[in-house]
């Protein structure tokens, strides 16, 4: 899922200087998943802004799907006469919201924070860099590109000691694990192999992307 | 007119053991250090290292420290990181520092930007440094781009490529197999990471021989000279260093304005113990702030003169 989290409040507020009025737009999707902005954080967002400002005139609703144009038409009459939307989606979202309404100002209340997923509850961790190219058959299902802090294909760096990335301590080195994993598997011939650079024009190197599909297209 | 071939390379192949210095470029836009530095090691080193922003902090840039060292009678080995560029602008910056005259090229990965003092900028490694090895090799033979383009005979660069391996770094048992790696793609020489656990690195070295490495490429072990117990704590938390309780015990025993000594005396010692092991071709002395220190340590270490 797309991990978010919510922006600190002060950081929402400035957004809402010398506003009077705004709708809360919450996401059913990754955002509801990952407790940042679906219908409780929708409604407890509402509140602390009263808490503040008093003064404002909030509206609320929790769309389907921000990132998908279908969905966004539930929005339509609140946004008509609404003087910003708040979006609590990630960042595809907030930016559907913008493209529909073009003469409203649209500020995210959330900063998306990466592709991952929850390890326990209230702990998310990042697993794809989204880089268009899937390396995870030759790593052993280890995402090196975005696990390593400098996303090496050949192996750790000289800064991998107990199994611990030379960055933070907190963060297990990806080729530690992808070492012990294939080690496991029987595969540590896999390392052997030197990969050549990667193609990065499949990642946002190449310019923003969009994808194309007859085969599901209308 | 620059030499065709490095003379570290000539030095190596007629099986000198060799030893290399280092010289830490400045935050600063002045080059007297630089030139003061390479004047205390050139008659005692076979080729100084200039570091590319060392621990990602700004400093003069490599290629242009290795000009001032050339200027002043040195064989310079420029350090090239991953971190900061991306392969049109290593390639670039390669074939700049042979123009001026650069022979050695250290390829490396590159501290992570955190450590340094600009730990906000965006980091590149567009390469590893298994991919900048190869790249290297490439551009002198067979004398191609990163992308398959030939360069001209005459105007290609055909640096001496060296690459660092750390023996003190995990998974202890890929270490190896990563330096054949380096090796395959093109390293020609291997400066390790500063050497304190002797007994690992004689395991490594073992692995190393066992893997007929030391055959295919000069092994440079790391010496890292420690002026007092406070520096030598300091870099048995660096990550990636090992330096045994013993070691810190045995410098902690020794009065504190007896420690310079005791700190030469265990890098004299170092270097005697890797001159003993087969397959080390020669050492790299990393006495960065104390490089004044450099020539007493190589002639306790009965390695002066140094060959021509």
């Amino acid at each position: 899922m797309i991990v978010c989290e919510r922006k600190p409040l002060p950081a929402i507020l400035e957004n809402l200087a010398g506003r009077r009025q705004a709708v809360i737009a919450g996401c059913s999707e990754c955002v509801t998943v990952c407790h940042a902005g679906g219908e409780k954080e929708v409604a407890l967002l509402r509140d602390l802004l009263l808490l503040a400002r008093p003064d404002l005139e909030l509206s609320t609703i929790v769309l389907t799907r921000q990132c998908d144009g279908e969905f966004l038409e539930a929005l339509d009459s609140l946004a008509g006469e609404a003087d910003c939307l708040i979006s609590m989606a990630c960042g595809v979202g907030a930016q559907f919201l913008a493209e529909r309404y073009p003469r409203t100002w649209v500020f995210p209340a959330v900063d998306t924070r990466f592709g991952g997923g929850a390890r326990q509850p209230g702990v998310w961790e990042e697993r794809c860099g989204f880089c268009g190219d899937c390396v995870l058959h030759l790593t052993g299902g280890i995402c090196p590109i975005i696990r390593c802090s400098k996303s090496l294909l050949n192996g750790p760096c000289g800064g991998s000691q107990q199994g611990k990335c030379e960055i933070d301590q907190a963060i297990e080195c990806a080729w530690q694990k992808i070492h012990d994993r294939l080690e496991g598997l029987g595969r540590l011939d896999l390392l052997d192999v030197v990969l050549p650079p990667k193609d990065w024009s499949r990642a946002r190197d190449g310019g923003p992307r969009k994808l194309v599909r007859e085969d599901v297209a209308l | 007119m620059s030499a065709e071939r490095s003379r570290l390379e000539r030095l190596l192949e007629q099986g000198h053991f060799a030893v290399t210095g280092e010289v830490g470029p400045p935050q600063g836009a002045g080059a007297e250090g630089i030139r003061h530095h390479t004047a205390l090691l050139k008659g005692v080193t076979d080729g100084q290292n200039l570091t590319d922003n060392q621990t990602a902090i700004v400093r003069l840039s490599s290629i242009a420290a290795a000009v001032h060292v050339l200027a002043a009678g040195g064989e310079p080995i420029i350090q090239m990181t991953c971190r900061d560029r991306n392969r049109i602008a290593i390639q670039s910056d390669l074939l700049g520092a042979y123009s001026l005259g650069a022979r050695n090229l250290l390829c490396l990965t590159g501290d992570h930007q955190s450590f340094g003092n600009h730990a906000a900028a965006r980091n590149v490694f567009d390469l590893d440094s298994v991919q900048l090895v190869k790249l290297a090799r490439d551009l002198g033979e067979p004398g191609v781009f990163q992308n398959g383009e030939a360069i001209a005979v005459e105007h290609r660069a055909r640096f001496f490529v060296g690459a660092a391996e750390n023996p003190f770094a995990e998974p202890f048992a890929f270490r190896v197999r990563r330096l054949a790696k380096k090796v395959a793609a093109g390293a020609r020489f291997i400066q390790t990471q500063a050497i304190f656990d002797l007994p690992r690195f004689a395991r490594w070295m073992e692995m190393v021989r066992d893997a007929g490495l030391d055959r295919e490429t000069y092994i440079l072990g790391g010496i890292c000279p420690a002026k007092s117990f406070g520096a030598l704590r300091h870099m048995s938390t660096v990550p990636g260093m090992v330096v045994p309780e013993p070691l810190l015990a045995r410098m902690k025993g020794v009065e504190r304005k007896k420690q310079a000594e005791e700190g030469v005396k265990i890098a004299v010692e170092a270097i005697q113990e890797l001159r003993r092991t087969p397959g080390v071709a020669g050492v790299h002395i990393m006495a960065i702030m104390w490089e004044e220190m450099v020539p007493r340590i190589v002639e306790e270490a009965g390695l002066l003169p140094r060959p021509a």
